[in-house]
């Protein structure tokens, strides 16, 4: 497949580098003199060098072939929210995805329809999150475009569930337990799953509703 | 009338002072305190300290009481991102952003976004100009 990666760093370089390997066609763009020349040397004429939200850099990248996915990587979230709305809405590139580098910018990239969105930041707190529990409920995943997301649970002695069955629940609507895992085996969570103190819930809800499900399965 | 500046450097601290002296409300907002002494010493208006990205800072600004938005800061995209939080987060109708790419401006511009590009402005004027100087021989277009 063809694909244009905006920027030039080690992330976009390194994306481009695993690419190439798996035999695709691709062309890179930086716009740093210094970077680009280092490109240079190792990418050759697959890199190009420009400012990837200007509409002729991208023409001479080849966005109106069009490509079949382009990666907008830049370490500016506006560069890259410009890019990816160029790449889709004036030259149809049908998938598009973008960079997060500063998470307080992921609703912007929201708002501007620009899906799906990779941020590093995010990643790492989730991971935190789940090696080091600091708080009650864990967001392990975020399905944006199903506006869903997955969180982890803790059921401790105090919470009121301890000792119910699933059935038994007044789950906030917009949301069902998925699976609970005690010591160490996993199961799905089904109506006649009784649940325990030392239980890990797995639950998928709609955002915002994480309060309610705390305040149902911790009392909190 | 509330209307909210957002970059005040030269153009954008023009656009402020002009306004409030045609009778708005005035708040603007720029990364760099020291932009505030661009509105002179008497500016009577609010004037925040950060980014126009931060949603936060643009609801302390006011952003929901606001009936028009200026977004004059010297990046082109950041420009282009704020006036689209500003017209799709808080449904303001008059949201004026500066481009200075022509082509980033009129395509912005067919997406319903009010783009004005002071390169297009300038190019426009200057070629008028030279046209004014009436050199016999050159073509004058119909």
């Amino acid at each position: 497949m063809y694909v244009i990666i905006a920027g030039g760093g080690k992330v976009g370089a390194n994306v481009a580098r695993s690419l190439i390997r798996l035999g695709h066609e691709l062309t890179l763009i930086e716009q740093r003199r210094d970077r680009f020349e280092r490109l240079e040397d190792e990418f050759e004429h697959q890199v190009q060098r420009g400012d990837a939200t200007e509409l002729y850099v991208l023409v001479r990248a080849g966005v109106t072939r069009p490509p079949d996915i382009l990666l907008a990587l830049t370490g500016d979230d506006e560069d890259n929210m410009v890019i990816a709305q160029l790449a889709k809405e004036k030259y149809n590139v049908e998938k598009v995805i973008a960079r997060v580098n500063d998470p307080r910018n992921q609703a912007h990239f929201d708002l501007l329809g620009i899906s799906p969105t990779i941020c590093a930041t995010s990643g790492i707190m989730a991971l935190v999150e789940h090696e080091v529990p600091e708080h009650d409920l864990i967001h392990l995943l975020e399905l944006r475009r199903e506006n869903l997301e997955i969180v982890e649970v803790q059921i401790d002695r105090d919470s009121p569930v301890a000792g119910k069955r699933v059935e038994s629940l007044r789950l906030p609507e917009g949301s069902r337990l998925i699976s609970v895992m005690r010591n160490g085996q996993a199961e799905i969570a089904v109506g006649s799953t009784s649940l325990e103190a030392g239980d890990q819930i797995l639950a998928i809800l709609e955002p915002g509703k994480e309060d309610e499900l705390r305040r149902v399965l911790l009392k909190k | 009338m509330k209307a909210l500046v957002i970059g005040c450097g030269r153009v954008g601290s023009t656009i402020a002072l002009q306004l409030q002296t045609e009778g708005w409300d005035v708040t603007v907002v720029d990364e760099n305190e020291d932009a505030l002494s661009r509105l002179g010493e008497n500016w009577p208006g609010a004037f925040l300290v950060g980014h126009g990205m931060d949603t936060d800072l643009l609801r302390e600004a006011g952003i929901e009481e606001a009936e028009a938005v200026v977004v004059s800061t010297d990046g082109d995209n950041t420009n282009i991102v704020i006036g689209q939080v500003a017209q799709k987060r808080f449904g303001i109708n008059c949201v004026v952003v500066r481009v200075l790419d022509p082509a980033r401006a009129d395509f912005y511009a067919t997406t319903g976004l009010r783009t004005v590009c002071p390169t297009k402005t300038a190019i426009d004027t200057l070629t008028e100009a030279v046209r004014a100087c009436e050199i016999p021989g050159a073509k004058v277009p119909a």
